[in-house]
């Protein structure tokens, strides 16, 4: 198993009447909110949880991309996990998110991912998100009908810029380069990619046909993902290929104390700040008409934001929350035997763990962080004894003797 | 009102054409929700013309959307589709989306198109009187968007529509929506700005502008506009009525149009 901390950034700082207030987290809510000090404070603290996973022993660090909202404050994933660079040595860095199809030119993705990568000694796992409406089509003004064919175009781009070793011509419909010359390449050739996926059946596929790694990123837990991952095995046994765990991962919000009772005492108003603040967005946002394909229509999958605008999160206690698995929360052993359940009824290698919530204080975060990665991570680290839990084809692989960072004293 | 069926090449795409009425050939081109059920003004004009209109792709039974991508194959296929159905010399007809598409047409192909009736068109973009996105709007919030009346539209958005809570029924109104408005989004979205006001001077038409005076989705204020930069135009303004001014004030856009032509 491979277990990554994955931070989402939120604004912390919310009213209690945020929802009143406001319609949306996301695309409208005025940045007059975002108080820049209080900014600086929270990015360090946040950077700083990220390195802390690595040192207690997560194989993965995770950072993502969103836009014009409070739910997550990194516009630019890369500029986080540049900083991430210099201060870890060994955690893979998960950069779960450059939306490839917003870029102009799309290259900007091959070149910023190349420079991560040599930065970080061959540790970077990259992720081509299509991006949620919100972001691509609200925010970033993508035309919806037209994404899905624009990303294809992106990341054929980014591949042969990756593979390319001399310049080359790139005559696409909506990117046109006479001379494609990516300065630098990446040390590993390509990098392992994690594609967040949220039921669109042509996402099965293209994993497939990439062995990319298929990541579901709910926040509804994963008794429900169950249809949609089934649907993903589903079509892996189809295509005949092998059916390594690691073709798949899951996120999972999970919040571990000493008892289950201590868990809904400490972390039970953070996860009432993430699913009713964080992930409040306004329905009409959610899902623009033409983003989704009409064959994921017909299949029924709703995106993770309609069906979370559809959802009665106000009124869902923390009993709703933890019984249906929304939320994995309580003593590490009832925290240890649900993600087993996890894994094995979802059959993934990859888990991104979730364990800064919401308006979550430095001192919960770690408290959680700990307890996690020394009475859980290890007692399900050998779930996947046939595949000698790791797949080659699915993490990075740095280099055997990256030179050491020094501080600027020495 | 009954369809038939274009086979348009080169890629065969199957074009429904609706047709009603006698008398002078009409093309009508929808707006970005389509015909209604019922369209109280396809059924008014087809009292005195002989009403010919063609859906475009993502509409109703007409395929072949992936290929069209932009405002110019959007006009093209539209000019392909006028030039097959063989009309004589009709009055062209486009309201909101469909009256963007109808002044492109009429600037492209200015030797082709004499008559020409924009009926609250988009396709301006004025930062003081922004166009409402559309796009983002639930349901529930449309007839105020597209009537005088919300009440009384509300009645004709919802006549002859299934049952919303039944989910077979919604799974296919949502697909109907994303074909419709994904095929809208690539002339509107974000902004339905496709450069059309630098060619409306192209436009050699007479011009009948028609405008709902409480449009509140594309501001009347936008019919000045197009009226300034088309030559040989007219603008008329209907009381008590919003962006749907066909369907809400029928019998005044026929007389508006028999008045001009």
């Amino acid at each position: 198993m491979k277990f990554t901390w994955f931070h989402l950034m939120p604004w912390p700082h919310m009213p209690d009447d945020f929802r009143q207030k406001h319609r949306s987290v996301w695309v409208d809510l005025p940045n007059r909110m975002y108080q820049p000090e209080l900014g600086h404070i929270a990015y360090h603290q946040y950077l700083d949880q990220l390195e802390y996973a690595e040192k207690v022993g997560f194989d993965g660090i995770g950072v993502n991309e969103h836009h014009a909202n409070a739910y997550g404050l990194m516009p630019s994933p890369n500029i986080m996990a540049a900083t991430l660079t210099r201060r870890t040595s060994k955690a893979a860095l998960v950069v779960l998110g450059n939306s490839i199809a917003l870029y102009n030119p799309p290259l900007r993705v091959a070149e910023e991912m190349a420079m991560l990568d040599v930065l970080s000694g061959g540790r970077l796992i990259a992720g081509f998100p299509v991006g949620t409406s919100m972001d691509t089509n609200y925010a970033y003004g993508t035309i919806p009908a037209l994404t899905r064919e624009k990303y294809a175009e992106a990341h054929d781009l980014i591949r042969k810029a990756w593979a390319a070793d001399e310049p080359f011509a790139f005559n696409g419909r909506y990117t046109k380069l006479r001379y494609v010359n990516c300065w630098p390449r990446p040390i590993q050739n390509p990098p392992p990619v994690f594609i967040p996926g949220g039921g669109s059946v042509e996402t099965y596929d293209f994993c497939i046909d990439n062995t990319y790694s298929y990541s579901y990123l709910s926040y509804s837990g994963y008794l429900r993902a169950r249809l949609l991952m089934d649907g993903y095995w589903k079509r892996v046994a189809e295509r005949k290929v092998d059916e390594s765990p690691y073709r798949a991962g899951f996120a999972q919000v999970i919040c571990v104390a000493d008892t289950d009772a201590e868990a809904e005492r400490l972390y039970g108003p953070h996860v009432n700040y993430f699913y009713n603040r964080c992930l409040h967005v306004h329905p009409g946002f959610a899902d623009a008409p033409g983003y989704r394909t009409v064959k994921t229509i017909q299949t029924g999958a709703l995106s993770q934001f309609t069906s979370a605008a559809a959802r009665d999160y106000p009124n869902m206690s923390w009993k709703d929350l933890t019984e249906n698995r929304y939320v994995v929360a309580g003593s590490p052993e009832t925290v240890r035997q649900q993600l087993e359940e996890l894994i094995r009824t979802l059959r993934v290698g990859n888990i991104f763990c979730l364990l800064h919530i919401g308006n979550m204080p430095d001192d919960k975060v770690r408290h959680s962080t700990k307890l996690f990665a020394e009475k859980v991570m290890p007692h399900l680290r050998n779930l996947w004894p046939d595949w000698q839990n790791h797949d080659d084809r699915f993490w990075c692989h740095p280099m055997h003797e990256p030179v050491p960072t020094r501080v600027a004293a020495e | 009102m009954k369809s038939k069926f274009l086979a348009l090449e080169p890629l065969g795409a199957r074009i429904e054409v609706v047709e009603a009425g006698k008398g002078r050939d009409l093309l009508f081109l929808h707006g970005a929700g389509g015909h209604m059920i019922d369209d109280p003004l396809l059924a008014a004009l087809a009292d005195k013309y002989r009403v010919v209109a063609p859906l475009l792709p993502g509409y109703g039974q007409s395929g072949g959307e992936d290929g069209l991508r932009d405002m110019l194959d959007v006009t093209l296929h539209t000019l392909d589709v006028l030039e097959r159905l063989e009309l004589d010399n009709p009055i062209v007809v486009g309201h909101s989306m469909g009256g963007m598409i109808a002044a492109e047409m009429a600037a492209v192909a200015h030797t082709e198109i004499a008559q020409l009736c924009l009926i609250a068109p988009a396709g301006l973009w004025l930062d003081d009187h922004p166009v409402v996105d559309i796009f983002s709007k639930l349901p529930y919030e449309l007839p105020a968007l597209l009537f005088h009346d919300a009440e009384a539209g509300s009645r004709l958005l919802t006549a002859g529509r299934g049952n919303m809570e039944d989910p077979e029924f919604l799974k296919q109104f949502l697909v109907m929506n994303a074909r419709r408005l994904g095929m809208a989004g690539k002339l509107l979205f974000p902004i339905p700005d496709r450069g059309l006001a630098g060619r409306l001077h192209r436009i050699t038409a007479r011009t009948l502008i028609v405008w709902g005076e409480d449009d509140v989705l594309i501001p009347p204020v936008h019919g000045d506009a197009f009226k300034k930069a088309i030559s040989k135009s007219k603008l008329v303004k209907v009381a008590q009525a919003g962006h749907a001014v066909g369907q809400e004030k029928p019998a005044a856009v026929l007389t508006a149009i028999q008045d001009f032509f």
